[in-house]
């Protein structure tokens, strides 16, 4: 086993210290290390995007990422979105519009389309579908989750 | 009822799922991770066919922080082999054994498994495991495997046909000879896999102490995994308890057995610590069931006018290397057969059916099984007898729909249907596409150079199966009921447990609309409990579009059973006649008295306070398990329609409009309804234009990235518009039909009839799925274009 490595980072606002393998995969470091299961793994080679967490503000995949990589940063995960005990809007529009099914894509689409709603706050269908094309989903058709993201759209630009 | 309460049931509710699965607290089986857990990782077969000489695990045992190493030989020491046993006679009986035992019979197998400390390790371990091949000839098709030169993959078949059935009605030969026209074509259903967002997985815990064994797993139907091991591990049914709490995903993939999860239970048990796999991407494409792969040679005969005369078929699966359990390697190309006639009166008719073991992964359920390639193969036949009679597509199916007055109506194959919608679901689809402006905006598009075509596909399916036909023909097990346990608290709560399971079709929503409305409280006050065999009273699983018709039935029953004895201590308690007592506004109140009443939580308290507080001689408590049997089960019918455009410079497909009508009967939520189509006709998409698992002539996967099998983005799937007749089912309880599949059944022969109409002027017909850029090359090139 090769020698452990500490890594720092901040997730949902709170500074984490943890040990691990130069070779551990971000996103297993995240469910296994921190106890953050939220953040799902679909395919293990960056396309089908259920891993999809916030790195310094941006989408990125964490399954095609090392723990190491994210020593110093801040990350932001599906737990991250609810604040006091209520669903962010985007969580809401998802509810509302049937924006989801089984639900384990779920956690990467609604980080993709935060990151998606905050560099494109007034979109069209079409950009939409290019903005959540990057996370896969196998149930819903994806028309729920535009019509979600569509109606969250206002909603989160109103509250920049 | 609760009337003065919504009504719930046919309400669009918001579901109850939702805000568990969107805070990611879902309980999916990697979310797990009890302590002392090991990491499971199995070595695959590089080879599509292959004797096993020798397994060498000692570099890998040698590691620090493994446990274990497991071969198919430590294994059937310990566990059965699987075997698929058919009740048919022309459905051979072979066995599957959790890990490779003397040989290898296709890409992927898995061959060894360990067990360690992380998953990391537990991959290194693989590596070091030296295993010594004698490469076999590979099968790589159907046709060179019915070669009787061919191997044979199951010595104890003797064959590599491992299905052969046939279904007729009436004189087809004559039938076809003497009719005014003949259309044949040899249609090809390629290869597909499900592909749910969620790999396999399972962890599996045994307690020495007690015996008890527990898995979690990623399964459609808990019920049925746990029966069949006790089978093979050989252990009391009582002491095996099965949970798959939230399952990403299983479109039919996950309804089978699979072998890791046989072996992962023999590990646990073995080391008497926990033992979690979770399979990745490679191991889903190479191992998780393939799907469909028929080729179907196909032959309508139909009078001048355009009504059909007989139909005749050969249908030939590759059903992969094994036969799965429990539904065999029958379920694929007899469910063909079966539904070839589709919603038409065909009054001649010779299905035949063979099955074929080739090199690859096993053949199994999905989303559809059988009716996707059954549906683009009849309405494929629908559209070129129209052509050849210059007749307009839904003219054609008009004059065929089985009609009113005809149900209910046997088909050719013996599946008898209910009062259904057909010629009204395809009115229905024509106005909302409003047919004539789409076809003169496809002449505008044609005189503009453009290839704009409009596809129509009208299907019925079989769901809701009771126990009068087996769900997949002369399968081992019986899965014609569920059951419905309804308790109250003596708060007044209501618990709802099922032995069906819910991996995204909202059931913790539709069926907690069932129970609230039977027995008058808001859904707040209902929880649903399922995919845990210790929670639920008996039952199998969810597949095959049972589960809101066979346990919405037994939830109907079992709220029936609870609210006569809430009417009785409610007579009790308002010094009543039980008969006088209604369920009103959420209250139980003295006829005509709406003063004179007692609310739930009254009537729960009392049910649990002693006979002091009830009718003389009525047992305390306030719970009812009811069983449902649908017996034969129901009809479900829809028309697709689609308006695509062939790029002419790229050849890609791209669909312009998506119009589905369909008839589930009564609709418990309509936003569910609609969700489960849409997911569906996208499948139904993806499967006509993108997805293909391609094997080489050696049986090695080239499809095994999600780069190569290509699943569609937000960008290949249009806005879908759906539309519902409802026509409630006259056989079941609630007037339910299932619909889980319906999307994927029509959606492929709906594309490939748009596409073949768009490329109509170059006398092009789409004969193969999917029908990539590549294919519509070839075709656009020979037709000169």
């Amino acid at each position: 086993m090769a020698d452990m490595m500490t890594v720092r980072l901040k997730v949902n606002g709170v500074e984490h210290e943890g040990r691990c393998e130069p070779r551990k995969l971000l996103v297993d470091f995240i469910r296994e290390d921190l106890g953050l299961t939220g953040t799902h793994v679909g395919c293990e080679h960056g396309i089908c995007g259920a891993c999809t967490i916030l790195f310094n503000g941006e989408a990125a995949r964490s399954c095609i990422m090392l723990a190491v990589q994210a020593e110093g940063a801040e990350l932001a995960t599906v737990e991250g979105l609810m604040r006091d005990g209520k669903l962010h809007p985007l969580q809401e529009a998802f509810r509302e519009h049937h924006g989801l099914q089984c639900g384990f894509c779920t956690p990467g689409m609604l980080m993709t389309a935060l990151d998606f709603l905050r560099t494109n706050p007034t979109p069209s269908e079409r950009e939409i579908r290019e903005g959540i094309s990057a996370v896969l989903c196998r149930c819903t058709g994806y028309q729920g989750i535009v019509n979600a993201v569509r109606a969250a759209a206002p909603v989160l630009a109103a509250g920049r | 009822m609760g009337v003065g309460l919504p009504r719930l049931v046919g309400a669009r509710v918001a579901r109850r799922e939702d805000p568990r699965l969107l805070t990611g607290q879902g309980s999916f089986v990697d979310d797990h991770r009890p302590a002392r857990m090991l990491y499971a990782a199995f070595l695959r077969s590089p080879h599509a066919h292959a004797r096993i000489r020798r397994i060498d695990a000692s570099a890998a045992l040698a590691l620090p922080g493994v446990a274990a190493v497991l071969t198919g030989d430590d294994i059937a020491r310990s566990a059965k082999p699987v075997r698929a046993a058919s009740k048919t006679p022309n459905v051979k009986t072979t066995s599957y054994p959790p890990l490779a035992l003397g040989k290898v019979r296709h890409a992927g197998e898995a061959v060894a498994m360990v067990a360690a400390e992380s998953r990391y390790v537990a991959e290194d371990a693989i590596e070091r495991i030296v295993v010594e091949y004698e490469p076999l000839p590979v099968v790589r098709d159907v046709e060179s495997a019915l070669d009787p030169a061919s191997p044979v993959l199951h010595d104890e078949a003797e064959t590599n046909l491992l299905v052969s059935r046939e279904f007729a009605r009436g004189d087809v030969d004559a039938a076809v000879a003497g009719a005014a026209l003949v259309v044949r074509e040899r249609f090809r259903f390629h290869r597909h896999t499900p592909v749910c967002m969620e790999n396999r997985g399972c962890l599996a815990e045994y307690a020495t102490g007690s015996g008890a064994l527990t898995l979690r797993s990623s399964a459609q139907c808990p019920g049925l995994v746990r029966d069949i091991l006790t089978d093979l591990l050989d252990m009391p049914e009582h002491l095996i308890r099965v949970i798959a709490t939230d399952v990403g995903g299983g479109f039919g993939a996950k309804a089978s057995l699979y072998p890791e999860e046989i072996a992962t239970c023999v590990m646990a048990r073995r080391l008497g610590r926990p033992v979690k796999w979770i399979g990745d991407r490679r191991e889903d494409l190479l191992a998780t069931t393939h799907a469909w792969d028929e080729i179907i040679d196909a032959e309508l005969g139909l009078n001048q006018d355009g009504t059909i005369v007989g139909l005749r078929a050969e249908v030939i699966a590759d059903v992969g290397g094994y036969s799965i359990y429990p539904w065999t390697a029958a379920i694929e190309p007899v469910q063909t057969i079966s539904f070839l006639p589709g919603p038409y009166r065909v009054p001649t008719y010779r299905g035949r059916a063979r099955g074929v073991a080739t090199c690859k992964a096993p053949l199994g359920p999905y989303r559809g099984v059988g009716r996707p390639p059954a549906v683009f193969v009849i309405e494929g036949l629908m559209d070129r007898a129209a052509r050849r009679l210059g007749l307009d597509p839904a003219e054609i199916r008009f004059r065929n729909f089985i009609r009113d007055e005809d149900f209910p109506y046997k088909s050719p194959s013996g599946i008898v249907w209910d009062r259904s919608s057909f010629t009204e679901s395809l009115q229905k689809a024509r106005e909302a596409l409003d047919y004539k402006a789409a076809r003169d905006e496809q002449a505008r598009a044609r005189a503009a150079g453009r290839w704009v075509g409009i596809g129509l596909a009208s299907y019925v399916e079989l769901t809701g199966i009771g126990s009068a036909i087996p769900v997949s023909p002369g399968m081992p097990v019986s899965t014609g009921t569920e059951a419905a346990t309804i308790r109250f608290d003596p708060a007044g709560k209501v618990t709802a447990v099922f032995g069906v399971a819910s991996h995204g079709q909202g059931l913790e929503t539709t069926l907690a609309q069932i129970v609230a409305d039977e027995v008058g409280v808001p859904i707040e006050d209902v929880r649903v409990v399922h995919g845990d065999t210790d929670a639920s009273p008996y039952g199998t699983g969810t597949y095959a579009s049972r589960s809101l018709v066979l346990a919405g039935g037994a939830a109907i029953l079992a709220g029936r059973s609870v609210r006569e004895k809430m009417l009785v201590i409610a007579g009790h308690l308002l010094e009543a006649d039980p008969a006088d007592v209604t369920l009103a506004a959420g209250r139980y109140a003295v006829r005509g008295m709406p003063d004179r009443s007692v609310t739930v939580r009254q009537i729960a308290r009392a049910a649990y306070s002693g006979a002091k507080h009830l009718p003389k001689g009525l047992e305390p408590g306030l719970e009812a398990t009811r069983f449902y049997d649908p017996y034969y089960g129901t009809a479900s019918n829809a028309t697709h329609a689609a308006m695509v455009e062939v790029d002419r410079a790229t050849l890609e497909v791209k669909t312009l409009r998506y119009v589905v009508v369909e008839d589930c009967g009564r609709m418990v939520n309509p936003l569910i309804v609609d969700g489960q189509v849409h997911g569906g006709v996208a499948q139904g998409i993806g499967a006509a234009l993108l997805e293909e698992i391609v094997y080489d002539d050696q049986g090695q996967l080239l499809s095994g990235t999600l780069m190569d099998y290509v699943v569609p983005s937000a960008c290949e799937i249009p806005m879908m518009e759906v539309h519902h007749v409802e026509t409630p089912s006259p056989v079941t309880l609630g007037g339910f039909r299932g619909m889980g599949e319906g999307g994927t059944i029509g959606a492929p022969a709906a594309i490939a009839n748009a596409v073949a109409d768009a490329l109509a002027p170059l006398s092009i017909e789409v004969a193969e799925l999917p029908v990539t850029p590549e294919r519509l090359f070839r075709l656009t090139r020979k037709a000169g274009a």
